[in-house]
Order: structure tokens, then C-alpha cells, then sequence
């Protein structure tokens, strides 16, 4: 077995230096109606890393890989050329086979990371602060509508019409075991405003996605200003963060606290995870005391030295039990790694150009498209991603142009359930989408109509 | 003086400074190179990414165009491999060196996993793909929940949880289910917790809803069996128990636990952060579980990466089965289909975890880890995870307190009674062993041990690096007993930085950089 180093010598001078005669007096504990004596049933034994290696590359075979395509699924996920050295460097001994930093004296390399993580974080979405990360978009949703609950003690919750319902589904099973009176305002294009109408002074929170799940860009400055208005809060919702290289942050529009996916820099589709959550939020006291999850903060140590630490861990299940913010321990280290790399080599000039790129071929698309018959860019306003109202069933219009190996888009039945949204699809477009891919696009769909 | 070719010295003269003496200009030290920050090594202008020219276009932004600066720091590829690499030389990793944090289980993670987790019909396929061209993706997501029923004995598996603690809220929130589906939510409000548990178990219970009842350990640091039949009763709804526990003891009396539990008609769950040392030997259904999260990121050896990602899929017992969470697998004909909306479901799903279906990439990492091993490796990962612990424990003894009698499973707790008078504490020598060269253990936990010190050496280290191992702890704890306490109270000395202030940065929070404090 290439991964145990002991060998049957080793085995037995342990074995003699504990005392016990057998591995089975360590096991001893179990009891004997529930100790297994064959090996496990069912299993295969042990394989070589070709005999491994060949099962996986066969079983990747079997699926259309979105490079292998004209790929133009979104709805959450994105695909953005990620540079070869961010693999590389999140590769590294040093951070790939490091703990949570519970030692900073010799985890500096993965604390300092986390903190230009969480100022380029607050800087992304305009926000004071952000932590160090929670599983992914969705999940920051829900501790954020926890979080606004608990700086407001109001248990009156609004989900905005254009939110993911993937993420609206998240929300409602978080708050399962709490009593928040939940409004989930019915999906809708171009409605996202009307959350200000479900506002009174019992709301402890608005939750509003720009863009949204029909990739609508939302003014979100009016509505935070009714929310205050009434004493509650408004939590920002992004689930493509590349668009907050040209469109206003948030935080700038009035949000107090931002939820967003982060997958969309630095990390690949990965089939849905993992991904990376982001959560910022106003440097308030009350706020910061009330956040999930982790936060690397700057100290010194004895000889006067900068340094970092976790810190604020009296908020954190580890310390404070069943009275913690959040249970959450392990997060997505990795990913925020990899996330903080490739935005540092994009830097403000990289990210604000390869915004543009996106929004521009989006552009170029949406107005092949709008061109077609039987085609329709329902969007007044978006980022890199819009619907389109189709002549015919979306979801069998995209099988159709699968089998044709083309990957054109998400129905928008996939996300709402069938009834609603039968006839909608939303296409996202990237920098990775080459005019030949609008092509492949525009004629398999014609074909597909 | 022995010199070369060229008349060069080729061994010390032995006339240098000593080190610690040595200051330098740079500020970096040989090998340990300076580095600031990515905010004061990078600007704005400064870009590590060429992109094509942006085409002619009306923009639609609906009149949202950002008019700010970002005040984002850029850095060319070059600058940018020096940063990150500079930093990652400040880190502590497997690779370097045995990681003994207990709870964690720390073992070595194969390279070949990192590479299967890159093959495109991973790693590049989206999650709401049509699922007719994802049937690899859903195939191998089929094999690995094969695999933990057949490990586990269990019926059924969810994986949609992102860790651990993901987990656990995921069978809690079935055992939640169920209990509503029996009218009883209101009655039964209490969840049992030992004082030894994670911190996430009573955290988790309370965020389904649940009033948490603390059950003390025993003598022999299992739970009290005397004080847990009293607490029983009709208003249990579950209790949850990591087995093997904290104390990395196995709860000898589980199955009468299990049996208690059930018969006043609460669920049983377990908390699988241990089971790395049970795999093989015994399943979880034969101790009468409920439902387990099982850590992929621990046991079947997907990378910590400085704190995640994780994976928590958890196995359920049939009672349980019925409420797993949104999206899941079924068999489609000779292909796979996911169930993603519970108007589609024919069960009870309590709901949905996350916007997808779990974490793919540590899919693959676990299952070519369980492949690798096949049924005779994962019983000897067991058998070797619980002899190295024994190893270390028996060694150990001669110097330090262990904090029960008897063997233990896969890891060895330590309390700071060899500590007693000597002016060291649990934290100090766990600082002067970073100094040694390793990585401290788990400090001050679990809760019900005095200074409690919880080492699990796992089943990849080998015999010489264990025995290097408890040399080097041995001599400490003689040095700490000898009265040399200045050693540890100043220790770490040869870390890339002292001790740190962690009351400093916790009063005046400093969060993030600002361009200010430049």
C-alpha cells in the first residue's frame, strides 16, 4: 500500500512496545456483536494509481466538458479563464496540506493571505470588512438573513423577486429551526424594485441579487433607503462578482451587508463546488460581533512584529458552543486562495477590462440574437448573462442543441420548476466565448426553434 | 583549511555570528525572506493577465457603471509567484513535517487525487449542464455513495453538505424532519451533547431549534451511563455523540446507548469526525446510528488547504432516509438523474442545503482515495491510525500524564499533570515544540481534560518519524520537569515570528488593509 509507510516489522515491535499482543486488543472497545471480522463487503481491493487513474479518466469521458463546447451556462456558476499560476500556487505544499492557522506563529503564509483576502473582498463590494470566507453564495445568503435577524432582532424576512430560487431555497431551509416570518416574493423580470412595498417595521432584512437570476442589474440605492428608512437592513446579493468590475459595489448603493459567490475569480465550475462564499459587511461594532465564520485580524508579536491571527473567535462555535453566530468550522480556504490570486494578478486594471470583455460580448450576442426570429432578449438592463424568450419548450430547445454539442444556456425551468418560465432561457457569456462560439450559438438554436 | 580546485574553503571557518544576533537590512533572513503585503507590494496599474481588446458595444448597465476606483493592488506574474510563494514558506503543512492537531486528522494527501480532480468531466462541467451530458459526473457521484453505504452499513446518503459542521446540521435537520412528521416537534425539544463534543454539535442542535442537555463524561472519559438514564425521556429528541469520542476513547457502551435512545423514541447521531479509526473494523449501523457526517476532508484525505474546502456527506438509517435533502440521485434507466425540485421528489427532502449538489472536487479526491485502498487498505488505515496513536501514547507515558487509563483509539489525549509546578503550561510546550520542528497538537480541548493535549499521529506517518517524534517530546517534558522554564515560556524562538498578541487584536480589531495606514 503506497500510502502506509509501516511495514509487518514495524507492526510488530509496536505492537510489543505497547504491551498487547494483537491490533485486535486495540479494538477491543468495540463490541463483539459489532466487530467486523472479513473485510467490508462489496468493496474491491486495493489499486494501483494507473488501475485508478484509467477508472477516472473514463468516467470523465462521459460527460460534455464545458471547454469541449460552445458553453453558455450560468445561473449561478461561471466560467472564466483562470491564469495557470493560481493552480499552481494553490498547489503548493505549503497551503494545500495546511490547517485552520490555530498556530500563527507558523501559519503566517495562510493568515496574511486571509487578510488581503478580506480587504480585497471589502474593496470588491465596497463594504467596510469581510470575513474570511463561508461555503458559497448560498450559504452566505442564509447566515446573512441570520445575521441582519440578530443585529435587528426582527424576525421578518423579505426574499426580492429576481433572488436565485436556488438561494431562496437555501434561506427558507436555514431558518427552519428559528421562528422568522419568511416573504418570498414571487419570480419576476424587472420587479426586483417592488421589494420595497413588503417593508414595515417589523423587516428585519431585505434580500435583493444584482444582477439577478435573470442577470437584471438592480438600483439598489432606493431600496436600501427605504429599508433604513424603516429600521431594516438590506443585504446585497451577487452571484457573479466579476460584474463589480464595472457596475457600482453594494456597499456603495447602501447595502449593509453583501452575500456573494466568489467562484466566478479564480475557481473552475467543478460540477457546483466547491465554491467560495463571500460576506462583507458596514465596520460596526454590532455588525462584526454578530458575523459568521472566520476573521483574520493584524497584531504584533512579542518582538514588536507585524503579524496575523484569528481573531474575534468569542463569536465562534469552537468557543461559545450552542450560542455561536454560526456552526460553521472548515470554510473554503482553498478557494479564497485561489480567488486572491487571481484577482491580485488581474489588479483594478485587469478586472475592470475583463469586466468590460464580458459585458461588451454579452452585448454582441444579446443583439444576434434579438435579430433571430423567434428570439427575444427580455433584459432592459445586465451584466454578462440575460433571457431570452424563445418560440417553443427552453428546456428541450437546450437538450436539442446539447445533442448538437452545444451547451446554450440554463432554461429557466431548470431553476423556477416547469409552468413558469417554460419559454425562457438565460445564456451567461464570458471572455472565454470566441465569435465562432456565437456562431455555433446562433444556428443550433435557429435549428433547435 | 580544506580547500578546492580554485583554492575556495569547502567547510566552515567557524568564526561566524551567532544568528540570533545577526540583524540584517533587508529585513529577510536567508532562506525566510521579507515580505509586505499584497496592498504594499502591488499597484493598481500593474496587471498579471492579458486580455483581447474590448469590442464595439452600447453598454446596457441600466445606468449602474461604476465611477469609482477599486483601489484593487495588481502584480505581474513574476511578482505575483514571489508573493505567494514567499508567503507559503511561512506555513506549517503535511509535507513539511507530522501534524499531530488531534480531531483533525492530519494525513498525507496523494498527489494523484489533486490530478483526477482536474480531468475535465470534473472539474469542467457546470452544474446545471442538461444531466444527459453530465453522466460521468453523476456516475461518480453513484460509486462514492456506494462506497461510504459499504463502509457504513447505512441505508442511504446525502451529499449535498459542505462540511463537517454542514453535516451535521443536515442529519439534524432529518432527525427534525422526522420528528415533525410524528406531531412531536413541540414535545421534543432536547438534544443530549457530552461536555466532550465539538464545539459544532451544540452549536448545530441550536440552530435546528433544539434546547442542548450536557451529558458529563465518566471516570474513564466515556459518557456517564448512570446520569444518561436519567436524562432520557420522551422529550429527547436526539442525542448526538462522536464516536470514537473526543478523548479518542470508544464509547464501549454504545449500543446500549443506541438502544436507550430509541426505545424513548429519539434518533441517534453521530458525529463521524473519527472515523478514521473504526473504518474496516466495525459499521456504523451495527452501533445503532441514525445518522453520521462523514468528513472527507479528514478521513478519506481530501486537502486541508489552510481550512477548507471540506466535504460532510451523511449516511442515514433507513427512519431517516426519506427526509434527505434537495438535489439527489436516482437511477434513470442506465444513467443517473438528480431530483432537484421537491415536486419531483417521492420522498420527504427537508429542504435545500446550498444552490448545488455538494462539493464535486473532494468527490473525486475521496473516492480515488477509497479506490486506492480498496477494502484490505481503509481496514489497514484503521488498524495503523490506531497503532500509531497507541505507540505514541505508550512512549509518551514515561514523561507525560496521560489523561485515562487504557488504550486508546486514533488519537492520544494528554492532560498537563507532568506539567504540574514546573511554571509550564499546556500552551508553552506546545510553543517549544514548534521550535522542534512540529506542529503543536490540539490545546485545551477536549473541554473535560485539564491542559488537555490531543495528539493523532495518523496512519501515514512511519515508525522512525513517531519515534522522532516522542524523542523530541520526551526530552521536552524532562527539560520542562528539570525546571527550564525559560526555554518555553519564550518559545516559539525560531518561528518566523514570537508569540502573538491575540488580546491586542481582538480589542482594536484591525480587520483589512487601508490605504491610510500605508
Amino acid at each position: 500500500m503506497r500510502y502506509l509507510p509501516l511495514n509487518e516489522d514495524d507492526r510488530a515491535a509496536m505492537l510489543a512496545r505497547i504491551g498487547v499482543s494483537s491490533i485486535d486488543d486495540l479494538f477491543a472497545d468495540i463490541p463483539a456483536k459489532a466487530r467486523l471480522d472479513g473485510l467490508i463487503e462489496g468493496l474491491p481491493p486495493h489499486a494501483s494509481e494507473m488501475a485508478v487513474e484509467r477508472h477516472f479518466t473514463d468516467l470523465s469521458r462521459q460527460s460534455l466538458s464545458a471547454g469541449d463546447a460552445p458553453f453558455f451556462c450560468g445561473g449561478g456558476a461561471y466560467r472564466h479563464h483562470v491564469p495557470a499560476s493560481v493552480d499552481h500556487l494553490i498547489q503548493r505544499s505549503e497551503f494545500l496540506t495546511a490547517y485552520t492557522p490555530y498556530q500563527p506563529e507558523i501559519a503566517q503564509g495562510t493568515l496574511q493571505t486571509l487578510f488581503e483576502f478580506q480587504t480585497q473582498v471589502a474593496q470588491l463590494t465596497g463594504m467596510d470588512v469581510a470575513n474570511a470566507s463561508l461555503y458559497d453564495g448560498s450559504t452566505a445568503t442564509a447566515e446573512a438573513v441570520h445575521m441582519a435577524a440578530r443585529i435587528t432582532r426582527r424576525r421578518k424576512c423579505v426574499l426580492a423577486p429576481g433572488l436565485h430560487p436556488h438561494y431562496a431555497q437555501t434561506v427558507q431551509t436555514a431558518v427552519q429551526g428559528e421562528t422568522m416570518d419568511m416573504q418570498v416574493m414571487t419570480p419576476a423580470m424587472g420587479a426586483d424594485a417592488g421589494v420595497v412595498d413588503a417593508l414595515d417595521d417589523q423587516t428585519a432584512c431585505i434580500v435583493v441579487q444584482s444582477p439577478n437570476v435573470f442577470g437584471e442589474l438592480v438600483d439598489l440605492e432606493p431600496l436600501a433607503k427605504a429599508a433604513h428608512a424603516v429600521g431594516a437592513l438590506l443585504i446585497a446579493v451577487t452571484t457573479e462578482v466579476v460584474a463589480l468590475g464595472l457596475v457600482k459595489s453594494p456597499g456603495e448603493m447602501g447595502a449593509d451587508i453583501v452575500a456573494a459567490e466568489g467562484q466566478s475569480i479564480g475557481n473552475g465550475l467543478s460540477f457546483g463546488g466547491p465554491y467560495v462564499g463571500l460576506l462583507a459587511c458596514r465596520n460596526d461594532r454590532k455588525f462584526i460581533r454578530q458575523a459568521p465564520g472566520r476573521f483574520a485580524g493584524e497584531t504584533v508579536d512579542e518582538a514588536g512584529k507585524r503579524g496575523y491571527v484569528l481573531t474575534l473567535s468569542t463569536r465562534e462555535q469552537h468557543i461559545r458552543r450552542e450560542k455561536a453566530t454560526s456552526n460553521i468550522c472548515t470554510n473554503s480556504g482553498l478557494c479564497t486562495l485561489a480567488f486572491s490570486i487571481h484577482l491580485a494578478l488581474l489588479g483594478e486594471v485587469g478586472l475592470r477590462k475583463l469586466a468590460a470583455l464580458n459585458h461588451a460580448r454579452a452585448c454582441v450576442l444579446a443583439d444576434r440574437l434579438d435579430a433571430l426570429d423567434g428570439v427575444q432578449v427580455l433584459n432592459q438592463s445586465f451584466f454578462n448573462e440575460f433571457a431570452v424568450r424563445v418560440q417553443g419548450n427552453a428546456s428541450q430547445i437546450v437538450e436539442d442543441m446539447a445533442k448538437a454539442g452545444v451547451l446554450g444556456g440554463i432554461p429557466a425551468a431548470r431553476l423556477f420548476g416547469t409552468g413558469k418560465f417554460d419559454d425562457v432561457l438565460i445564456i451567461a457569456v464570458t471572455e472565454t466565448n470566441r465569435d465562432e462560439d456565437f456562431d455555433a450559438l446562433v444556428a443550433t438554436l435557429a435549428e433547435a426553434l | 583549511m580544506a580547500m578546492n580546485s580554485t583554492g575556495r574553503p569547502t567547510a566552515p571557518t567557524g568564526d561566524g555570528l551567532c544568528p540570533d544576533d545577526l540583524k540584517t537590512f533587508s529585513g529577510s533572513r536567508g532562506l525566510m525572506q521579507q515580505e509586505p503585503l499584497l496592498h504594499e507590494v502591488g499597484a493598481p496599474e500593474k496587471c498579471g493577465v492579458d486580455l483581447p481588446d474590448v469590442p464595439e458595444h452600447t453598454a446596457r448597465l441600466g445606468g449602474l457603471e461604476r465611477d469609482k476606483t477599486i483601489g484593487l493592488p495588481g502584480l505581474s506574474e513574476p511578482e505575483a509567484m514571489r508573493h505567494y510563494v514567499r508567503l507559503s514558506q511561512r506555513n506549517y503543512a503535511i509535507d513539511l513535517g507530522l501534524y499531530p492537531l488531534g480531531s483533525c486528522t492530519m494525513k498525507h494527501n496523494p498527489r494523484l487525487n489533486e490530478k483526477l480532480a482536474r480531468l475535465p468531466g470534473f472539474a469542467d462541467v457546470h452544474p446545471l449542464q442538461p444531466q444527459s451530458t453530465v453522466q460521468g459526473a453523476l456516475g461518480l457521484m453513484a460509486e462514492l455513495s456506494d462506497w461510504l453505504v459499504a463502509i457504513t452499513g447505512m441505508d442511504a446518503v446525502a451529499l449535498p453538505p459542505k462540511a463537517g459542521a454542514h453535516g451535521e446540521w443536515c442529519g439534524m435537520m432529518c432527525i427534525r424532519a422526522a420528528i415533525e412528521e410524528r406531531g412531536e416537534l413541540d414535545t421534543r425539544r432536547r438534544v443530549l451533547v457530552p461536555e466532550s463534543a465539538h464545539g459544532t454539535n451544540p452549536a448545530t442542535a441550536a440552530a435546528c431549534g433544539f434546547e442542548i442537555d450536557e451529558l458529563p463524561a465518566d471516570a474513564t472519559g466515556r459518557v456517564d451511563m448512570e446520569i444518561l438514564r436519567t436524562k432520557i425521556g420522551p422529550d429527547v429528541a436526539a442525542i448526538m455523540l462522536t464516536n470514537p469520542n473526543t478523548g479518542g476513547l470508544f464509547e464501549r457502551d454504545i449500543r446500549e446507548i443506541a438502544d436507550l435512545v430509541h426505545e424513548a423514541g429519539g434518533y441517534f447521531y453521530c458525529d463521524g469526525a473519527n472515523l478514521n479509526a473504526i473504518m474496516g473494523k466495525t459499521r456504523v449501523r451495527d452501533l445503532g446510528v441514525d445518522a453520521m457526517h462523514i468528513n472527507l476532508h479528514k478521513t478519506f484525505s481530501t486537502p486541508h488547504g489552510g481550512g477548507g474546502p471540506g466535504a460532510g456527506p451523511v449516511v442515514l438509517s433507513k427512519r431517516l432516509s426519506n427526509y434527505a435533502p434537495l438535489p439527489y440521485l436516482v437511477r434513470n434507466g442506465d444513467g443517473w438523474a438528480l431530483i432537484e425540485e421537491a415536486t419531483q421528489s417521492e420522498a420527504k427532502p427537508f429542504g435545500r442545503m446550498s444552490a448545488f449538489h455538494g462539493q464535486m472536487g473532494m468527490f473525486v479526491r475521496a473516492l480515488a482515495y477509497m479506490m486506492s485502498h480498496g477494502a484490505d487498505g481503509l481496514r489497514q488505515v484503521s488498524e495503523d491510525a490506531v497503532l500509531n496513536a497507541n505507540y505514541l501514547l505508550a512512549r509518551l507515558s514515561e514523561e507525560m500524564s496521560p489523561a485515562f487509563d487504557g488504550v486508546c483509539m486514533h488519537e492520544a489525549l494528554f492532560d498537563d499533570a507532568f506539567l504540574k509546578d514546573t511554571g509550564v503550561t499546556t500552551l508553552d510546550f506546545a510553543k517549544a515544540m514548534i521550535d522542534e520542528g512540529y506542529h503543536p497538537m490540539t490545546m485545551y480541548f477536549p473541554l473535560i481534560v485539564h491542559g488537555a493535549m490531543l495528539i493523532e499521529p495518523t496512519e501515514t506517518e512511519s515508525k522512525e518519524s513517531l519515534d522522532r517524534f516522542a524523542d523530541s517530546l520526551l526530552l521536552l517534558a524532562k527539560m520542562a520537569k528539570s525546571g527550564d522554564t525559560a526555554r518555553f515560556t519564550a518559545a516559539p524562538a525560531l518561528a518566523p515570528l514570537r508569540r502573538l498578541d491575540e488580546t491586542r487584536a481582538a480589542r482594536t480589531p484591525v480587520l483589512r488593509w487601508k490605504a491610510t495606514d500605508a
